[in-house]
């Protein structure tokens, strides 16, 4: 037996064990610093978090080896690296957006639960072994759950927290049972001799089981319909950084790892979705499952009082179309997919900071108090506008152009055009949403604000973070060039 | 040049935006001159671009891993509309004079849609038109939400909506388009030059062309139209019905018929008597005349009428395409440019010179108002309007639906009685308006508040749309001559297969 090589594994995972390192630093700094004000603590710990991620992401960027450890349980390449930087790069804006939070006092805690996440995201995208999957899927959603929880004073929050805790954990269990009939076919827990398994065995009534289990893990973490019922409640209890977070990075890693695992694990039982042509495999289940989130979360959306429940039924239906990329899995899906969910939480993240400075003025999420928004923080209403608006796939923002890349790509995917009822569907429901988005826009704009309020009063620092994302939104749109030529070669 | 359309129109949007609250006459000037400077671009190309043929406005690469390209081009038909914008934009701005409400906000989105509205017309690479096209819903919604009158939130709402269903419709198309055709270019030569099979053509035709006659307000899909009008500010309802049902009409029949000709072909078997897409599209076309027409002739509503006088027009112009021959055809854009123009003026008399003087649209409350006696300019102007809307000779309105009358004339007489039928109604609907609104039985009292003189404004804007329709009227061949050149580029040689 040859010696493992964990020198090797320290220095290919030294990004991990940065964040790491943060936490730990974070942790203790906070703990000599926790009779100040809560603001600096929050400012300590974020500086001390995003050096951390930007350490990583300088590592990932340099790191030029493409390593495969123990039998592919660690994994790097090109692709990952640049996801795993995607998904920094999101975690260093949340953690910049919580800086002016008053949810907690534990500081230090939150912080490291949330690097402890990252760590859990990043493992997630770079391994290629169902093992390393379900460990650092359970890393990510134990650190998600606990965040969730995080807001004492609300017991919704801990309301929340409880169910997603035990829809997570059943969804988890169902996980793991399928992976543990994986490992009974091709006895390993490669991907790669899994795929070689399932191909040789063919669809047996096995490896359905291992599939469709597989499809409801992954589906409960990128909250696709039927698994969504936790969302609406976590998006609206959570702290609010901690509801961007689920919203962004989150997604980012669970659509990569769902894409890759669906793609070499099940790539030869397939199927078809294509109409009038469907074949029996996990494309037309997640076919099914795509179709049904864009029903369901834009029908939902549009019954919603709040904005943080309008934009959990809105991240549904969102699952829904980055699933029809799932669904197509051609040469260029992954890319249009990673296009979408990337720029889709950009402008996610920046939905949760409008509403957390309304709710920190108003105190709540109500839709009503948005009104007159545009008189009261223009520059405030002007983002909320893009980044509704994008989410409504109106051009020239990345909103838009997401869609028009991932459904060109769709039809030109294994199943060729036709997918096109898949499209229609989407771009139907995406009619519906722009119904919903423009509900709340008219609240911005058209009504009259309450009498007796001034003007919002807008931390600088967020206000800067957030037309920083808004200016992303739309030249991610407006110029998407750069952003589909790098998609193509990191992919 | 013409590509500064564009630009001055969304610089201008932004400029306004940015400017202090209180300044409402400088907001309002810079609005003006930037609605004439896209009037003035739009005509120096108009008159010195002489042959109507395609020349390329502007080409830079955009996308190009997936071949979209940032191309303008301008033919003989986009010339005209172009033209037409930049005149309906600045009378939109010189009858919205009197916006007192949030001034910066309502010119920046009202710059926005001009814009927009020039970069659809100009725009070659399909992807870029449906961009522009996209971005027109945003700042159409917001004017009349915020602006509006009569159930504004609903109507705006409504208008937003069906919008966006037809330009999904339109995208599905588009995206079909380009995968089948190799996903190579989105240039819309590039791609009516692809020989799409049959079936699909069968397919993707009815849902482009529906797409985008929504916008244009083909029956059964048109009651966004009288609504939207309705509850839409005056600059808003012009632009609406002046400009903005065009680029569905024009998206028709630059897109949808340019590369789907095929989609227009005999299915080989009838149904209900329909054997054809086209002769689907041209009985509702027929039927939206009627329609339109005899519901104008039963309003209440002073703005209905002219609502569904829109519908009925639009018609018109469906019909026109439809015929597939030169001249049916040729009359349907001049029919865009005509209604366009006279829509605009009536919106203008009836929103601007008539509601926000007497605060009532009711043609029972108008009559009684003896408002031929009170506002003489108000009541000559919309005199002339309606009769150049009824087709009479001397106006554009003439010219175009006689054209398009004899088109389809050509094609079945059917269909001509039909139109006939609708020009008829349509003289009804306007002389029963006129009368109860202006020549009802006047009360001897009189009023002690007569309403405010017509300002200097409208009076320009009446004269410059006015002037331009009467222009067109006596002098067709200065569009003519640069239609019928661009209907005889390769572009449309699906549809004429080598000559008219």
């Amino acid at each position: 037996m040859t010696p493992l090589p964990y020198l090797q594994f320290l220095h290919a995972s030294l990004p991990q064990v940065a964040l790491d390192v943060a936490a730990l630093i974070v942790l203790f700094t906070d703990l000599a610093i926790r009779k100040k004000s809560l603001r600096l603590r929050f400012s300590v710990a974020t500086a001390i978090a995003s050096a951390g991620c930007i350490v990583a992401i300088v590592l990932l960027l340099t790191a030029h080896s493409q390593v495969n450890l123990f039998d592919g349980m660690f994994v790097t390449t090109i692709l990952s690296a640049h996801v795993q930087v995607a998904i920094l790069a999101l975690t260093i804006v949340t953690l910049v957006l919580s800086i002016d939070s008053s949810f907690t006092e534990h500081v230090g805690e939150f912080v490291v639960l949330v690097l402890l996440a990252v760590t859990g995201m990043m493992f997630l995208v770079s391994a290629r072994n169902i093992l390393i999957t379900f460990v650092s899927l359970e890393l990510l959603s134990l650190a998600l759950y606990s965040l969730t929880g995080f807001d004492k004073r609300r017991p919704q929050s801990a309301e929340a927290a409880l169910k997603y805790f035990l829809f997570g954990g059943i969804s988890a269990a169902f996980l793991l049972y399928g992976f543990t009939l994986l490992y009974g076919i091709a006895n390993s827990t490669n991907y790669a001799q899994i795929g070689a398994a399932v191909g040789a065995s063919g669809l047996t009534p096995l490896v359905v089981v291992a599939m469709v289990t597989s499809i409801i893990g992954f589906g409960f973490k990128v909250a696709a319909a039927p698994l969504q019922f936790w969302a609406p409640d976590v998006y609206q209890a959570a702290p609010n950084p901690v509801a961007g977070f689920i919203g962004s990075s989150s997604k980012v890693a669970s659509f990569f790892a769902f894409f890759v695992l669906m793609t070499s694990c099940y790539g030869a039982v397939g199927g078809s979705a294509a109409w009038e042509n469907v074949h029996a495999g996990w494309v037309p289940v997640v076919a099914v499952v795509a179709a049904l989130s864009m029903i369901v979360g834009n029908l939902g959306a549009l019954a919603q009082s709040g904005l943080r429940r309008l934009l959990a039924y809105s991240a549904i239906a969102h699952a829904g179309y980055m699933l029809v990329a799932v669904v197509a899995h051609g040469a260029d899906s992954l890319g249009t997919l990673l296009y979408y969910v990337t720029t889709y939480s950009v402008s996610v993240l920046g939905s949760f900071a409008v509403i957390h400075v309304v709710e920190e003025s108003e105190g709540s999420d109500q839709l009503i108090h948005f009104n007159g928004l545009s008189r009261r923080a223009p520059l405030l209403s002007m983002c909320l506008f893009v980044f509704l608006l994008s989410q409504a796939g109106i051009p020239p923002l990345a909103g838009f152009f997401g869609k028009f890349f991932l459904f060109a790509a769709a039809l030109r995917g294994a199943d060729g055009s036709g997918l096109v009822w898949l499209v229609v569907l989407a771009l139907a429901m995406s009619a519906v949403s722009l119904y919903y988005y423009l509900q709340v826009l008219k609240r911005v704009y058209v009504s009259e604000p309450p009498e007796i309020r001034g003007r919002l009063r807008t931390p600088r620092q967020m206000l800067t973070v957030i037309v920083l994302l808004a200016v992303v939104v739309v030249l991610a749109g407006a110029l998407p060039e750069t952003l589909v030529r790098w998609f193509g070669m990191i992919v | 040049m013409l590509a500064y359309t564009i630009y001055i129109s969304f610089f201008g949007a932004l400029v306004v935006l940015l400017m202090p609250k209180g300044s409402r006459m400088a907001i309002r000037t810079v609005a003006l001159l930037c609605a004439i400077a896209g009037f003035a671009l739009a005509l120096t190309a108009f008159v010195q671009h002489g042959t109507g043929e395609l020349t390329t406005v502007a080409l830079a690469p955009w996308i190009p891993s997936l071949g979209i390209h940032y191309h303008l081009a301008a033919d003989g038909i986009t010339l005209c509309l172009v033209l037409l914008t930049g005149v309906v934009a600045i009378a939109g701005v010189l009858f919205s004079w009197n916006i007192e409400q949030r001034v910066n906000e309502f010119f920046a989105f009202y710059l926005l849609l001009i814009g927009s509205v020039y970069g659809v017309f100009l725009s070659y690479d399909l992807f870029l038109l449906f961009v522009f096209y996209e971005i027109v819903i945003v700042p159409k919604y917001f004017l009349i939400a915020i602006w509006g009158s009569t159930r504004r939130e609903y109507g705006a709402m409504k208008l937003a909506i069906y919008s966006f269903v037809g330009s999904a419709m339109v995208l599905v198309g588009l995206i079909a388009a380009y995968v089948v055709a190799g996903s190579h270019s989105m240039d819309l030569a590039a791609l009516a030059s692809y020989r799409y099979p049959l079936h699909f053509q069968m397919w993707a035709f009815p849902l482009v062309f529906t797409g985008f006659a929504i916008l244009a307000g083909l029956w059964p899909f048109h009651t966004w139209a009288p609504t939207g009008h309705v509850a839409a500010p005056t600059a808003a309802s012009m632009l609406l019905a002046g400009v903005v049902m065009k680029l569905g009409a024009y998206g028709c029949l630059r897109v949808a018929m340019t590369l789907f000709p095929l989609g227009l072909s005999s299915w080989g078997f009838h149904v209900l008597g329909f054997g054809s897409w086209r002769d689907v599209f041209a009985v509702l076309a027929v039927i939206g005349i009627l329609y339109g027409a005899l519901v104008a002739l039963v309003q209440s509503d002073f703005k209905f009428v002219i609502g569904y006088s829109s519908v009925s027009h639009m018609g018109f112009i469906l019909l026109g395409l439809m015929t597939l021959n030169q001249i049916g055809i040729t009359g349907a854009v001049v029919q865009m440019i005509s209604h366009g123009l006279l829509a605009g003026l009536l919106f203008g008399v009836v929103g601007r010179m008539l509601y926000d003087r007497t605060h009532t649209r009711e043609l029972g409350k108008l009559g009684p108002m003896n408002l031929s006696r009170a506002l003489p300019f108000a009541t000559v102007t919309f005199v002339l309007a309606g009769m150049a809307s009824m087709g009479l000779p001397g106006f554009s309105g003439f010219v175009a639906e006689l054209m398009i009358l004899i088109g389809a004339w050509r094609v079945s007489p059917l269909l001509a009685i039909g139109v006939g039928l609708g020009i008829v109604t349509g003289v009804a609907y306007v002389w029963r308006a006129m009368q109860k609104a202006f020549f009802a039985e006047a009360t001897t009292i009189i009023d002690p508040h007569p309403p405010a003189p017509i300002t200097l404004p409208e009076k320009l804007g009446t004269g410059l749309l006015l002037a331009s329709s009467i222009a067109v009227g006596l002098y067709p061949q200065m569009v003519l001559r640069l239609i019928a050149p661009a209907l005889n580029t390769p572009l449309f040689s699906g549809l004429h297969g080598g000559g008219w």
